[in-house]
């Protein structure tokens, strides 16, 4: 369906190169690597410093500080930053479970089923995760107002799942297509109905296929940020990408830089420990979906 | 999670499971039957239900909303009047720049509406430049094999991976005027207070933090060329420039067109970034408003006129989405036929 089907990254391609890159390879990798880490490490060490020393431009960590992070999740000032991280949490776990479980059955049927109108269902999906998130905003908020779900869980749970479940139906058709059917057409003519062939047969092949889908999903709704500041602002129910964007300072209209980059770095951390962990499975769902998170 | 079926194949024995799968035990499924057609729709029920919610209610709805007209002032009696059908007048508002019947006065909004999907164009064609021109380029080093390719495919998904609202609060301190990015290039820019330092640290931000995304689609292009060709054309003094020319680009161009495509569309629908970083703002007031955030500006002014942005802005990335799919060959949706025929 997404004509980047996956391909396990560890191919190995250019066999005359050893183990050790040469040296234009090795400053390549270099440049990429300071490339992803550099931004990234500026602010854990500024999250780490004494805010007095804001801008303090040594590369390394100086004036070392936990104050930031207790800044962070103080309520003082009139942030919620603690109460956000939960909000994400729960928004982002119902949405890639309900997403997951509606994405597996279709991803079934478009996988393992020949239809009459496939191909349109296909462009349809594909049409969705194309869409313009803000060509949604205004007659979202105008019906979520009648039905009083703005600032509201469901509020942001459900256009969440719509938003992720394009990418899940084609990361999991993707995973699908690769299984072994030919031991679901064994375990139909043992007697399984076809409800058990996949729920005992497919589905464990499946699971880490459906693992790396649910991450992906996660990080897309964990992500998320144009919906929920425009109908669910309100700090009791706001993810962490609100409270952040509206982080208030002690001095109106100065930007708490050190207190924000320890919120920014707690926000990345669990996003960090699933890449770290999961790398290659990230990388084939990303590429077999084709579709971004 | 490392030792499953899935993890341990390596690439040929999924590509042997993959030709064994298409040639035998599917064949029977290949036969369109009526009970295969009414068990995917009722399989495909919840997701199209989901979807028809969140996306073609709220579409139908913004269509019908922006031949509306808002609550507005009277001129004549001037009272406050309720909308009523419109006709276009939202649509030669926003395009013809016309207010009540007149030129638009200057600060309206609808005077910069061209201004605005200048930016957003711009902001998408020279995001996507720079990221498929560097994401090319990280692609072929990653696709080198050498020690350490876990550790060097891990930093590249963190910007991926950093929520959009973190990196631009982020980039909005490496940008600060006493920040690190004056500071390494020796300059005093105002980067979120003039027209084009704005302008350039949004698509800065931006290409930090999508090159990967893109270098990872275009390695998987990458890795399904097979290196018996460059050896081939090797063997007959191909040069490194030919090589590419003639075998890398041909090749990975299916896998490059649809990056580009899902790249283009989602920078035409570009919000968090200029939201957070400049607030849509520098220089003129609007140097970095995109169409995404004029919409959301809008909504507060009134909904009707809003919703014919927001409905602008669909028909422009759907407009853009054909060109790609119609003239330059990005094929995005692939059927089982066409999978199967491919193996």
């Amino acid at each position: 369906m997404a004509a980047v089907t996956s391909a396990p990254a560890d191919t190995p391609s250019h066999h005359k190169s050893t183990l050790w890159p040469s040296t234009r390879t090795y400053i390549g990798v270099v440049i990429v690597i300071v490339w992803g880490l550099a931004p990234f490490y500026w602010m854990i060490v500024t999250a780490f410093r004494n805010v007095g020393y804001t801008y303090d431009t040594a590369f390394w960590p100086t004036h070392v500080t936990m104050d930031n992070f207790t800044t962070a999740f103080s309520t003082k000032l009139g942030n919620h930053f603690g109460r956000a991280l939960l909000n994400s949490v729960l928004i982002g776990v119902v949405t890639t479970i309900v997403a997951m479980i509606i994405g597996v059955f279709a991803a079934y049927a478009l996988a393992r089923l020949e239809f009459k109108g496939k191909f349109y269902v296909v462009g349809f999906i594909l049409a969705a995760s194309m869409f313009p998130g803000v060509a949604l905003v205004t007659p979202l908020f105008q019906l979520f107002t009648n039905i009083h779900w703005t600032n509201t869980y469901q509020g942001m749970i459900v256009p969440d799942i719509s938003f992720v479940l394009p990418l899940t139906v084609y990361t999991l058709t993707a995973f699908f297509r690769e299984m072994p059917w030919e031991l679901e057409e064994a375990a139909k003519i043992d007697g399984c109905t076809p409800a058990q062939a996949f729920r005992i047969i497919i589905l464990p092949l499946a699971a880490p296929g459906i693992f790396t889908t649910g991450i992906l999903a996660f990080i897309a709704s964990w992500n998320e940020f144009l919906i929920a500041s425009q109908i669910s602002p309100r700090p009791s129910v706001a993810p962490v990408t609100v409270a952040i964007a509206n982080f208030q300072g002690s001095v109106p209209h100065q930007e708490p830089y050190t207190a924000v980059m320890a919120a920014g770095t707690i926000v990345t951390i669990p996003l960090i420990i699933l890449v770290l962990l999961f790398q290659r499975k990230i990388v084939a769902g990303l590429t077999a979906g084709g579709v971004k998170g | 999670m490392s030792v499953t079926p899935m993890d341990a194949t390596t690439e040929e024995q999924q590509g042997k499971r993959k030709r064994r799968t298409k040639k035998g035990g599917d064949e029977p499924d290949h036969r369109i039957d009526p009970g295969a057609t009414r068990r995917a729709w009722m399989l495909l029920a919840p997701t199209i239900a989901a979807l028809s919610l969140v996306i073609i209610y709220p579409v139908v709805r913004a269509i019908y909303m922006s031949f509306q007209a808002d609550q507005h002032l009277d001129p004549t009696t001037g009272l406050f009047v309720a909308g009523g059908f419109a006709g276009f007048d939202n649509y030669t508002h926003w395009l013809g720049q016309r207010c009540n019947g007149q030129a638009c006065a200057t600060g309206e909004a609808a005077g910069y509406f061209w201004d605005v999907v200048f930016i957003t164009f711009m902001f998408a064609f020279v995001t996507v430049v720079f990221e498929t021109v560097l994401g090319f380029w990280f692609a072929t080093i990653m696709n080198k094999k050498f020690r350490g390719r876990g550790l060097l495919r891990a930093a590249v998904l963190i910007p991926w991976a950093i929520p959009t609202a973190v990196t631009a609060k982020l980039w909005y301190f490496i940008f600060a005027y006493d920040g690190i990015a004056n500071h390494l290039f020796g300059v005093h820019i105002l980067w979120t207070g003039d027209q084009w330092p704005a302008r350039f640290a949004i698509i800065i931000a931006d290409t930090w933090k999508t090159t990967p995304f893109m270098a990872l689609l275009i390695l998987a292009g990458l890795q399904l060329i097979s290196n018996d060709v460059y050896e081939a054309a090797r063997v007959d003094g191909a040069s490194v420039y030919q090589r590419f020319r003639y075998i890398t680009l041909p090749l990975v161009r299916p896998a490059l067109m649809v990056a580009i495509l899902f790249r283009s569309l989602d920078a035409l629908r570009m919000f968090d970034l200029p939201f957070i970083l400049t607030g849509g703002g520098g220089g003129t007031g609007h140097a970095t408003t995109t169409l995404s955030i004029l919409v959301v500006r809008q909504y507060q002014v009134g909904f009707n006129g809003s919703a014919a942005i927001s409905t602008i802005t669909f028909l422009l990335v759907f407009l853009v989405a054909f060109i790609f799919i119609k003239f330059l060959g990005a094929n995005v949706v692939e059927t089982e036929e066409s999978y199967s025929r491919k193996k």
